[in-house]
């Protein structure tokens, strides 16, 4: 009973702290964050074609999802189905490959068993594309892919007789897709790598070494060891990858011929982007867009979670709760003698 | 029984030697396609344009890199173009700096004051944190360009780098990382020892929590420097004098007026400089620290 007393002291006394810590990123979150999320929404309500900023209810979803009404209307129905389409081949494109790769890297890195040599250099040179300004990224790819002969990938290809004539890998629809996905994995496969091998070094080498003495194959030790233990990291980084995949802007805004549009690799960011700078200012279809895209990552968001439920601070918790509730009886039943 | 035991073990180590050679070429493959755009990159801003366009990829460096950059200094004379690779780091510099620090203190202080303070509200923050890592950019830069425009403050570096104090992926990532190996029973021992709790989470949080704040930090200052959609958002009149390193080559991007390959790699070049002089000075301490990472058991 008195330890329960002294608990009770001790988080009334301290707990203000608690507040005080988190403060900063709740006030900077509320007027950064907030405020600009639900501006969005009240933006989506307004403008729809026209100049002025006028009310207009849900008229922009329904001109974005449905697209029933003037010409215009279908033809925004139809550029808002087409990057979204855009936006999901681009991102399972580029996060498959890098998952699976990153996961795999990340094991052998970990591995005690083999004698990789220079995993230092390898760790270096993998994360080294993720430093790349994307932007710069872009100008490099649209410059090593440029689609004249004297491209550097096209004169390689034509002088090793791989093609005849030099490649369109900038404004053909799947060949301007694939160096997007390409990029973006070159980008991103070492960033994800050396998150998951964070993970792994953070689980007690002890355990490693005991399976590695009771004969464990490494097929075992991934499953039963590695991926368990892994899958908080696992799930931060499918959650990190698929907003980012999401958001997807700089690759697809730039990666194009001048200032010409590439409607095969538009996403829905390049999407809003373009619509908010269109002049006369009219971010209705811009704001709807936006809230449908929050609506998606939303959903997409809270599967992931879901899944990620720490079952043993669930258990812990449940545990602490019936010791006290049994607590309280035992004291109920002193009180009552 | 003695030689079988032998034998096993020699086709034991005979399986991992020819397992480790397949990893290592796989390695060298890919540390090679890693290398090898920025490599031509790299060597191509060496060379003159009429070099490239003759003589395509080549992999040993020309003498051409100095007059190249002079070039690079009259690119504005040339239609739309705004470049200035000095303005450029300038500008990126400091937005990056003032951001990269702003999202690893104020981080590691949300993720501490979770952790360590047993609040009411402490799930429900976190939860909340939680929620809302999920709201991409683009989903609020509509209403926050609109919001910011409300309080003039487009056109100035405010918006690019007071938001980056709201981080919720990496004070998810801290909380994850302070709940797996942080010793709380020391925040215990600093209190019985008279330590004020700002100062024990100065003192002693921040240096247990270095390595995750060294891998976050390298992690900010990517996507600060990076960054490109925000500013193209927020500075909106795209002055010359404003402009950050990834807007002044998206300006060389959509200009097809510059005929020059040489000059054209090197504006690219000068771009990622800066990154990967910064990269090579602290990719060890990163590559360590996440080794070192905090007490087990």
């Amino acid at each position: 009973m008195r330890s329960s007393a002294k608990n009770k002291i001790r988080s009334i006394s301290y707990a203000k702290y608690g507040y005080l810590f988190i403060l900063p990123f709740f006030i900077v979150y509320f007027i950064f964050q907030l405020v600009p999320l639900i501006n969005t929404f009240k933006l989506s309500l307004y403008g729809n074609g026209k100049t002025t900023l006028e009310y207009v209810g849900l008229q922009n979803f329904k001109d974005l999802l449905t697209g029933v009404g003037s010409r215009s209307v279908v033809a925004q129905h139809d550029s808002f189905l087409r990057v979204l389409k855009n936006t999901l081949i681009l991102w399972f494109g580029n996060f498959l490959p890098q998952i699976s790769l990153s996961l795999l890297l990340a094991v052998w890195f970990t591995n005690i068993r083999l004698k990789i040599k220079g995993k230092t250099f390898f760790k270096i040179v993998m994360y080294l594309p993720n430093i790349v300004t994307a932007a710069s990224v872009a100008a490099l790819f649209l410059q090593l892919f440029s689609k004249t002969k004297y491209g550097p990938i096209n004169s390689i290809l034509m002088s090793s007789g791989l093609t005849s004539g030099p490649i369109d890998f900038v404004t053909d629809k799947w060949n301007s897709r694939f160096t997007i996905m390409f990029a973006q994995t070159w980008m991103w496969f070492g960033n994800t790598m050396i998150m998951l091998m964070a993970a792994i070094m953070g689980i007690s080498p002890s355990l490693f070494e005991a399976a590695d003495i009771d004969g464990a194959t490494g097929g075992q030790v991934f499953r039963k060891i590695t991926l368990p233990l892994l899958r908080p990291m696992v799930v931060y980084t499918l959650v990190t990858s698929m907003i980012g995949g999401l958001q997807m802007w700089d690759m697809p805004y730039l990666y194009k011929e001048g200032t010409n549009f590439n409607k095969h690799t538009e996403t829905i960011a390049v999407y809003i982007f373009n619509h908010f700078h269109d002049t006369p200012h009219n971010y209705g279809y811009s704001a709807a867009a936006s809230v449908i895209l929050f609506i998606i990552t939303a959903a997409l968001g809270s599967i992931c979670f879901a899944m990620n439920v720490d079952k043993d601070a669930l258990a812990k918790k449940r545990q602490i709760k019936e010791a006290k509730k049994q607590q309280k009886l035992k004291t109920k039943s002193f009180g009552g003698f | 029984m003695g030689s079988v035991t032998g034998k096993s073990k020699d086709n034991y180590a005979a399986t991992v030697r020819l397992k480790s050679i397949g990893v290592m070429v796989v390695l060298i493959l890919l540390a090679v396609i890693c290398l090898l755009p920025i490599y031509i990159l790299a060597v191509n801003a060496t060379r003159t344009s009429t070099d490239i366009i003759n003589n395509g990829v080549q992999l040993i460096p020309g003498k051409y890199l100095i007059a190249n950059i002079k070039e690079t200094s009259h690119l504005n004379e040339i239609g739309q173009i705004h470049y200035s690779a000095i303005r450029g780091y300038l500008n990126s510099g400091i937005i990056t700096v003032v951001a990269t620090f702003f999202s690893v203190f104020f981080s590691s202080l949300t993720a501490y004051g979770l952790v360590v303070y047993d609040f009411k509200a402490s799930t429900a923050a976190y939860t909340m944190i939680l929620a809302v890592m999920m709201v991409p950019v683009q989903v609020t830069s509509v209403g926050f360009v609109n919001f910011m425009a409300q309080l003039k403050l487009t056109d100035t570096y405010w918006p690019l780098v007071l938001p980056a104090i709201a981080a919720p992926p990496i004070v998810f990532y801290m909380r994850q990382y302070m709940k797996s190996s942080f010793p709380l029973d020391i925040v215990e021992a600093a209190r019985i020892d008279g330590s004020a709790e700002f100062r024990t989470f100065l003192t002693i949080g921040i240096p247990l929590m270095k390595p995750a704040i060294g891998v976050q930090a390298i992690f900010a200052f990517i996507a600060n420097w990076n960054n490109f959609y925000t500013p193209s958002m927020i500075l909106i009149s795209r002055n010359e004098k404003q402009l950050t390193m990834p807007m002044m080559v998206q300006s060389i991007l959509t200009n097809d007026k510059l005929s020059d390959m040489g000059v054209r790699y090197t504006s690219i070049f000068l771009s990622i400089v800066p990154v990967i002089i910064v990269y090579c000075l602290l990719s060890r301490t990163i590559v360590d620290g996440v080794a070192e990472g905090g007490v087990k058991e």
